[in-house]
């Protein structure tokens, strides 16, 4: 009998600890799981508390429509590349590429335009066409070859960056030259302004194309059919995706894209010079690892590197007005990149 | 009666490991047709061959009599093939109506659809939640979940339904009651017995001899990469089953030659 009501008050004892347990468990669980059904969420954050933030330090200086299109400038071109980055990567891959794409693309509707004489707009159709047959060839050499993403992609920017210095013969155009007879180069400098915002071509393109893009991953097959293939390949190979097909798609679409990139670049600085761009790989790669999508593949929203783009932008802006070092923001942004991968290691442990 | 599906001197190797070995196989109309054999036997392997996940060295597979070739998973679904894999072959990031309809999507009518090729989701949730529940997997309560958020069990319902849902001519199930309890199992017995009735031939590659003996018309021994016999359930006992299958004893055809 007394052995009974032991058993029993054991028993009570361990489904109270069971009960507390679970409830700490569904607090934290609750987050985990609305951060994996929204993976922008963490980014979003941030970039609004670092706003708040600038806000109140800066007052008007930084909250004002002129300064937060400022950093929507800063951002595009960057912002851009990592969208092409963004697909590459939702397939487990990555995009080393994606700056000397840009920069080879640019050097050629400058060149096209100015050395063979081509019109403008075939000159531009040209760069559009060379970037996205780099970005096929990637394609191909990882999908058919079955090539490492890391090591095709290494190469592939040495080759293009080297055909870019080789073919310009390092030879900048000048910002002038191309005002005066190929006016359309500069076309994504253009710009609208609504009060004191101020919106580039390029600013807009960039914005139209995170949605286009967020459009086509969320409501499309193709979309789901990229993140399937990052997810789990030989899974996807055996539910009915064609798995190589989708892959060389989104590498030649980012390879597209960079060149776009190519083109607004030249309308950012006005000029088409072969050494520009140097490190729009390693920031591209930033913007999105910062945006919350996976390196793994498979996991993450375009939107997510929109706003990751928009954070480094803020924090460089930022920092710049309130006259720290510019090292301060190197520092900050790798702390925020560690943070976003840990935070995705946690997402991830949502099934456990 | 003609096979509507066979396969003649299936050869697969992988480096120095044969996991086909001239291997014959063949599935009547209407029947339930079990696939037992060890671990490493290569019972998957010869359902991948058949459904086009795996090109074997040689061998010929037929289909209505007619020669086929697969050359990827989607050949063999669009000829009415369907398969749950041992594995699953899900993508865990995605929800349980994505991967149902992977590589199927659905897309919307008119200009949204044919123009701006959106899915039509709606349809696709609809769909995917009417068979869950017809599997009696209605435990489920969001459709939208993703995959690596369900228990490895509602993982295999999952996978079962929609093999059922889409599977007009064949469909293969390996080991789909691995991973599931008392209940499930019985669930996905019942709906194996279904499709049959609907005039649907199944594979049903497992190693629990009480569902195989339960449910199967015939049973394929699978030993060492080959077809060791074709029993009949009715004429033997599930411990003769397991002795041909380890070898342990003699094969029906084997015993006669030798006699
Ligand atoms: N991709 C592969 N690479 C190398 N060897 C493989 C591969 N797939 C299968 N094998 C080998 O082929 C043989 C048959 O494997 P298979 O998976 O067909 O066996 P099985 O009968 O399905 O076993 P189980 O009952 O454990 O599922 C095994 O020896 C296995 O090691
Ligand atoms: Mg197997």
């Amino acid at each position: 009998m007394s052995n009974q009501s032991e058993a029993d008050g054991g028993l009570v004892a361990r489904v109270e600890s069971i009960a507390s347990f679970e409830h700490q468990h569904t607090m934290l669980s609750r987050i985990q799981h609305a951060l994996h059904s929204n993976p922008a969420l963490v980014p979003l954050i941030v970039l609004v508390l670092s706003v708040a933030v600038f806000g109140a330090l800066l007052g008007t200086k930084f909250f004002s429509s002129f300064a937060l299109t400022l950093i929507l400038q800063q951002v595009a071109i960057v912002g851009i590349v990592g969208a092409a980055q963004s697909l590459v990567i939702l397939t487990a891959g990555i995009d080393l590429s994606v700056g000397a794409i840009m920069v080879l693309s640019s050097v050629i509707m400058g060149q096209f335009t100015f050395r063979l004489g081509l019109p403008p707009a075939v000159a531009v159709a040209c760069g559009l066409a060379v970037g996205t047959f780099i970005g096929f060839v990637n394609g191909w050499l990882v999908a058919r070859i079955k090539l490492p993403p890391f090591i095709v992609t290494l190469g592939m920017w040495q080759i293009a960056l080297a055909s870019n210095f080789l073919y310009s013969g390092n030879e900048t155009i000048r910002a002038q030259d191309i005002e005066a007879s190929a006016p359309l180069l500069q076309f994504f400098g253009q710009s609208i302004s609504v009060g004191g915002a101020v919106f580039t071509y390029g600013v807009i393109f960039f914005i139209l194309l995170v949605l286009v893009l967020a459009y086509i991953l969320r409501h499309t097959a193709w979309g789901r059919h990229v993140y399937a293939v990052g997810d789990d390949p030989e899974a996807a190979e055996l539910s009915g995706v064609n798995t190589k097909r989708i892959l060389m798609s989104v590498y030649a679409l980012s390879g597209l894209i960079c060149a776009f990139a190519g083109w607004a670049l030249i309308g950012r600085i006005g000029s088409v010079s072969p050494t520009s761009g140097q490190f729009s790989n390693i920031e591209s790669i930033t913007a999105v690892v910062i945006g919350g999508i996976s390196l793994f593949g498979g996991r993450g929203s375009i939107l997510g590197m929109f706003f990751g783009a928009l954070i480094v932008g803020v924090f460089s802006l930022g920092l710049r007005l309130l006259g720290a070092d510019a090292q301060w923001t190197y520092l900050l942004i790798g702390v925020l990149i560690i943070g976003a991968v840990a935070v995705d290691q946690w997402i991830r442990k949502v099934s456990a | 009666m003609q096979p509507i599906l066979s396969a003649s001197n299936l050869c697969k190797r992988y480096g120095r490991v044969t996991a086909l070995d001239n291997c014959d196989f063949e599935l009547m109309p209407g029947e339930i047709l079990a696939v037992i054999g060890d671990n490493g036997a290569g019972k998957s392997s010869l359902i991948k061959a058949l459904s086009g996940a795996i090109k074997v060295d040689s061998g010929d597979i037929f289909l209505d009599g007619k020669k086929v070739n697969f050359s990827s998973p989607i050949d063999a679904r669009n000829a009415g093939v369907e398969t749950v894999y041992q594995t699953l072959a899900m993508s865990p990031a995605l929800s349980i109506a994505d991967n149902m309809f992977m590589g199927r999507e659905l897309r919307k009518s008119g200009f949204m659809g044919k123009v701006l090729r959106q899915l039509d989701r709606p349809a696709m949730e609809r769909i995917a939640r009417q068979k869950l529940s017809d599997l009696g997997l209605m435990t489920i309560q969001n459709i939208n979940q993703a995959v690596e958020t369900l228990s490895g069990g509602q993982r295999q319902g999952v996978a079962v339904a929609r093999a059922a849902a889409f599977g007009s001519k064949v469909i293969i199930l390996d080991e789909p009651t691995a991973a599931l309890g008392v209940k499930e199992s019985r669930r996905v017995l019942d709906l194996i017995l279904d499709v049959r009735a609907r005039g649907i031939p199944i594979i049903l590659i497992s190693h629990n001899m009480p569902h195989v003996f339960e449910v199967a018309d015939r049973i394929h021994v699978h030993r060492l990469g080959q077809r060791l016999c074709v029993i009949d359930p009715k004429d033997y006992t599930m411990s003769d089953a397991v002795a041909f299958m380890t070898g342990a004893k003699a094969a029906p055809g084997t015993t006669a030659s030798a006699a």
